[in-house]
């Protein structure tokens, strides 16, 4: 256990939640950010990155009045308040598809290919959505 | 610290093994499974990529899914290593942890 | 070594549930200790024991249930992906005023927590999704 911390005898991990998929069209950005709540409730150390259309998944402005499914986007922006303040872009994928970081809901940290490889080496578990 | 990455992708229908590579770091591993295994075969569009990629990592494909969409092992390029499932056991046991690129 | 799995694709639909049970059985086949398998998304519909398979096709909800049988495997079914999908124990019947269960043997339906529990408790995650 050398890389995880021990903390008032718990152990804590660094997760990382890979987010690769526009919101709506799937459930998996909905029900990833439902993990995401729940770890951060266990004191796990979250780390929750955005590439590919995942990217999207911050877009501001969301309206999902006439599509009938909620707007969870609000959310991400309440992440702060459970101690989830690692959010990561990349930068390549935000480049790809057109986004500045003035289209996003919430402030993310935008990282190159390179760092984000890294932060993925530093990572103990990393869960796929 | 290394990284077994899985893709389970035909490459010719998504980008998940582009984006694999992308961060892949130098020493980790590639395995390929599902539909991913379309990548690994010789003189397809992604021959080059991966041949490059397996200068600085290692890569796999899952015999299983090879053999179920009768590609013989002859068509997969050099250098990519074919296992079974109990190799994709050992692995994910020998690398620090598994990222699934779905 | 401790595994833990999760699943997030429905059975038939996608090969993942497919390779995430052979993954689990060539693992236990070597001596290693299945920490929980975990089944979210549409992962959940692994866990309906009315699903009726063709007689030559293989069956999937079954097989899941024999090998935790074999080797007291700890199958755990979101509770909230699970209720988005119908996927319904007794408890969770009698709770939501539903008049059927059909939770098959070996599944257990659970929190997230198990989730991030078995990310913590396990040495490695491996996850089967499409």
């Amino acid at each position: 256990m050398s890389e995880e911390d021990m903390m008032d005898g718990e152990i804590v991990k660094k997760f990382m939640f890979v987010n690769r998929r526009a919101p709506y069209g799937s459930i998996y950005a909905l029900e990833s950010l439902e993990v995401v709540l729940i770890a951060a409730a266990f004191d796990q150390d979250v780390s929750l990155v955005f590439s590919d259309d995942g990217v999207f998944q911050l877009k501001k402005g969301q309206d999902t009045a006439d599509i009938g499914m909620k707007n969870f986007s609000p959310t991400y922006r309440a992440l702060e308040m459970y101690d989830v303040e690692k959010l990561y872009v990349s930068k390549a994928s935000m480049d790809q598809r057109g986004l500045t970081k003035d289209d996003l809901i919430v402030d993310v940290e935008v990282l190159s290919d390179e760092a984000l490889a890294d932060l993925m080496d530093d990572q103990d578990v990393i869960f796929s959505f | 610290m290394s990284i077994l990455h899985t893709v389970n992708k035909s490459p010719f229908e998504k980008n998940s093994l582009d984006s694999c590579l992308s961060l892949a770091k130098e020493g980790s591993a590639v395995l390929l499974i599902e539909d991913g295994i379309f990548a690994a075969l010789k003189g397809a569009a992604k021959e080059a990529q991966m041949k490059e990629a397996s200068q600085k990592m290692k890569l796999y494909v899952l015999g299983p899914d090879l053999k179920a969409r009768g590609m013989a092992e002859d068509r997969v390029i050099e250098g990519i290593e074919i296992v079974d499932y109990a190799g994709f056991v050992d692995l994910a046991a020998s690398h620090d942890k598994v990222n699934a690129w779905v | 070594m401790k595994f833990a799995i999760q699943v997030n694709e429905g059975p038939y639909q996608h090969q993942a549930a497919d390779s995430a049970y052979q993954f689990t059985k060539a693992a236990l086949e070597k001596g290693h200790e299945i920490f929980r398998v975990f089944f979210y998304h549409d992962g959940v519909n692994n866990a309906t024991k009315l699903t009726t398979p063709p007689q030559d096709d293989r069956n999937i909800v079954n097989r899941w249930s024999e090998l935790a049988a074999q080797h007291e495997l700890d199958l755990v079914v979101c509770v909230a992906a699970a209720q988005r999908r119908g996927i319904v124990d007794e408890g969770e019947a009698k709770r939501n005023g539903k008049d059927a269960e059909n939770i098959a043997p070996g599944f257990r339906i659970s929190g997230l927590g198990q989730l991030v529990e078995a990310g913590i408790q396990a040495d490695r995650l491996v996850v089967f999704g499409d």
